[in-house]
């Protein structure tokens, strides 16, 4: 190989036998025996290499939120948590509702470099549910945008959403559902049930989510055309979600990593570091999403990673903001809730934060198996290494992680992205 | 004890402690000494985010009563904006050094907050928070349950209490429930469906929709404020049909025994909970259970602040 060849020596891909990894040219040029490939050598032993981690569900909130987090300051921290494409949701200010916003956020995700920052637009005209904004030019935009959401907001009216579904179909789009009937969750705080009604907080019941994911896999059946599910939270929405796949219905859906580990108990501290929207539900609910993640019925951990300023959370509860950090943890509670727990292996661990992730979004290039001649798009891990959460080390604006002070398992070390290394021996390599 | 934040938060000795140190209060300040030195020097502010003249006054004559410095600090509740003032205002208050803030605010959680941010040193009293708890009244309900149907001593045990109305969004409810069950006594609440919360088959009481049924059986009724606007998000079609169905009336006090009370936290809307001659009648204890409830905040500002002296137990 030639001098700009790159070698990951002796890591495992997958987590099976050592290799080297030759990345030249941006791509995965040759996989060789442990100790042989020659270039530039990058350690990897002890450590396992995976696909770039793709994140179908971030807000980085610019532009307009910028007190929050930048495209850059979150693109960091996406490099650090193992990611190599990062979907960055609509709800900003201005609404990414037009091909000129998708297009902002889309260059300042290029000028950062350290991730591919893929917009997503919006579904409707400033998120308002009742104007479908101009998907088809976003589609065409330079950001080639596929997946459509008023995350935050659900899309709540039937026909709106079916209109959605079927005019997506024209570009292979998808309509990504923060599923939320909104009259059933006036004033929600939490998951409504005995905890709600003790701490006097009001509920947000599973069946606001649940209803509405019942009836939009029923519409996407209607219009033959693809749904995505955000962050589903409730045993009974992986039950509707599970039987719509076996209809063969084109449904998708993720789950964040704060779903798969915290329950509702924790807001009996009132402490708003825990208020997220979808609430935080219950251990029943918990175990639900793990094992659906394992068979494959949720496709997806995304992180919703959701910064806010420190004023917004240091406050009481009715009065913060809903939302939790999720980049720079996702893929340690990942190893937590899903590897250290026997559910998934690190092939299948791959699959759910990587290769589906990609394909649900059609995030071109990431997303495929480690094999010779793919982009080389790689996050190298450390599965016996474990670190203290202390949000203040962060590299996101924001500070508010729920699992601040607790250790956890599986390190980021290295990651590159087309070839290029974005984070070395756990550090941003620019 | 260093705040009080939760009627659940007190086991049968410290709330009976509070009754009994209401109670010997209570006999100092009627026989004319009308105050106490205790807290002379303490600074005790009524940190009040929502209107409650009634509540913020009875903490006031509280305070006053035990020689504390009051400050009355009535604020815009912060709901809207963003909150930033329940923080702010709590930075101020430890600036002047505030021994104990009394709160009332409209958001469920705040006294907790307030006492584990980081924000104050001092005790904190939860004065009604949200829909959550108003352990006060909860404290003072108790005092005239024990006063009327105890001899004015011990615990509350084989109690049964009634507590019919707006359970859902009533933090009197929540605090009585959990300190009756506390006390011995056991608890009912009754109310349409709609306004009783989910998962409240799992609180420590009976739940019953039938208050005819229910009334044959308690020695006291609690009856809770409705907000007639309840009626414009269908917790109940009129107002008509909710007293028809849960209001105390002439006849259907006639069921209660005869040595039953009835209550009520106040205000009233009577013709609504409540008719006028059942609120004027002689076994409605309402007057009763706003004199106790100067006795129980003195109580509670008392045993917070450093309890008593050698010299305080002796003068009474
Ligand atoms: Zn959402």
């Amino acid at each position: 190989m030639t001098s700009e060849s790159t070698v990951i020596r002796g890591v495992c891909p997958y987590g099976e036998e050592p290799v080297d990894f030759v990345i030249a040219g941006g791509v995965i040029a040759e996989i060789v025996k442990a100790g042989t490939g020659a270039g530039r050598v990058i350690d990897g032993s002890d450590l396992i290499a995976l696909p770039g981690f793709v994140d179908v569900h971030t807000h980085l909130r610019e532009p307009g939120h910028e007190d929050a987090e930048t495209v850059e300051t979150g693109s960091r921290a996406a490099a650090l948590g193992g990611f190599t494409a990062v979907f960055a949701m609509a709800n900003t200010s201005p609404v990414a509702d037009t091909a000129g916003v998708v297009e902002q956020v889309w260059h300042l995700g290029q000028e950062t470099g350290l991730v591919d920052v893929i917009p997503v637009g919006a579904v409707t005209v400033g998120l308002g549910g009742e104007h479908l904004a101009e998907l088809g030019a976003m589609a065409t935009s330079v950001a080639q945008v596929r997946m459509f959401s008023d995350d935050g907001k659900c899309v709540h009216d039937a026909a709106i959403m079916r209109r959605a579904l079927e005019y997506v179909k024209a570009f292979d789009g998808v309509i990504a559902q923060h599923a939320q009937e909104p009259r059933l969750t006036v004033d929600a705080q939490m998951n409504e049930g005995a905890l709600s009604g003790q701490l006097g907080l009001t509920g947000w019941p599973s069946v606001a989510e649940e209803s509405i994911v019942a009836r939009d896999v029923l519409l996407a059946e209607h219009v033959n055309s693809r749904l995505h599910v955000c962050h589903v939270s409730t045993a009974g929405s992986v039950d509707v979600i599970r039987w719509a796949k076996s209809r063969g219905i084109k449904v998708t859906a993720e789950v964040t990593p704060h779903h798969l580990l915290l329950t509702e108990d924790l807001v009996a501290s009132y402490d708003p570091v825990y208020k997220v929207n979808p609430p935080l539900r219950t251990r029943a609910d918990i175990a639900a999403l793990r094992a659906a993640l394992a068979d494959g019925t949720i496709d997806a951990i995304a992180t919703d990673h959701a910064p806010h300023p420190h004023e917004d959370k240091d406050c009481e509860w009715a009065a913060a903001a809903f939302g939790m950090l999720g980049l720079q943890t996702s893929f340690s509670i990942a190893v937590l809730t899903m590897i250290d727990s026997g559910l998934l292996d690190w092939r299948a661990l791959a699959d759910r934060m990587s290769v589906r992730p990609a394909r649900i979004g059609h995030a071109v290039g990431h997303g495929h198996d480690l094999v010779v001649g793919v982009p080389a798009n790689i996050c190298v891990v450390d599965p016996a290494a474990s670190w203290v959460v202390e949000p203040l080390t962060f590299v996101s604006k924001s500070r508010n992680s729920p699992y601040s002070g607790m250790t956890l398992p599986g390190k980021v070390v290295h990651v590159f992205k087309a070839g290029k290394a974005t984070v070395v021996d756990g550090g941003l390599a620019w | 004890m260093r705040h009080l934040l939760s009627a659940g938060d007190l086991d049968v000795d410290s709330a009976c402690l509070i009754l009994d140190t209401a109670a010997q209060l209570a006999s100092v300040t009627d026989r004319s000494v009308k105050k106490l030195p205790t807290l002379r020097g303490r600074t005790v502010v009524n940190l009040f985010f929502e209107d409650s003249t009634r509540t913020r006054i009875s903490f006031e004559i509280a305070a006053k009563r035990l020689s504390a410095d009051v400050i009355n600090f009535v604020a815009k509740s912060s709901s809207v904006s963003k909150g930033e003032s329940l923080k702010d205002t709590a930075l101020t208050l430890e600036a002047m050094g505030a021994d104990a803030v009394v709160i009332r605010h409209s958001s469920s959680g705040a006294p907790h907050r307030l006492a584990t941010a980081g924000w104050i040193q001092g005790s904190v009293v939860n004065a009604g928070d949200g829909t959550h708890e108003h352990p006060t009244q909860a404290l003072l309900d108790a005092f005239t349950l024990r006063h009327h149907l105890r001899d004015g001593t011990g615990d509350l045990a084989g109690l049964r209490v009634a507590i019919v109305g707006d359970i859902l969004h009533s933090r009197v409810a929540r605090s009585n429930v959990l300190l009756l069950r506390t006390l011995g006594a056991h608890a009912t609440v009754v109310a349409p469906p709609t306004l009783l919360p989910y998962g409240v088959n799992e609180w420590p009481c009976s739940v019953s929709y039938d208050l005819d049924e229910v009334l044959p059986n308690v020695d006291a009724v609690m009856m809770l404020r409705v907000q007639t606007e309840r009626m414009q998000a269908a917790y109940f079609p009129s107002v008509n049909e909710y007293s028809r169905r849960y209001g105390l009336d002439i006849r259907r006090m006639g069921l209660l025994p005869p040595h039953a009370i009835i209550l009520h936290p106040g205000p009233m809307n009577r013709g609504m909970e409540i008719s006028a001659d059942v609120a004027d009648s002689t076994r409605a204890v309402m007057a009763e259970q706003v004199a106790n409830g100067v006795s129980i905040r003195m109580a509670v500002l008392y045993l917070l602040l450093g309890g008593m002296s050698e010299d305080d137990r002796k003068g009474l």
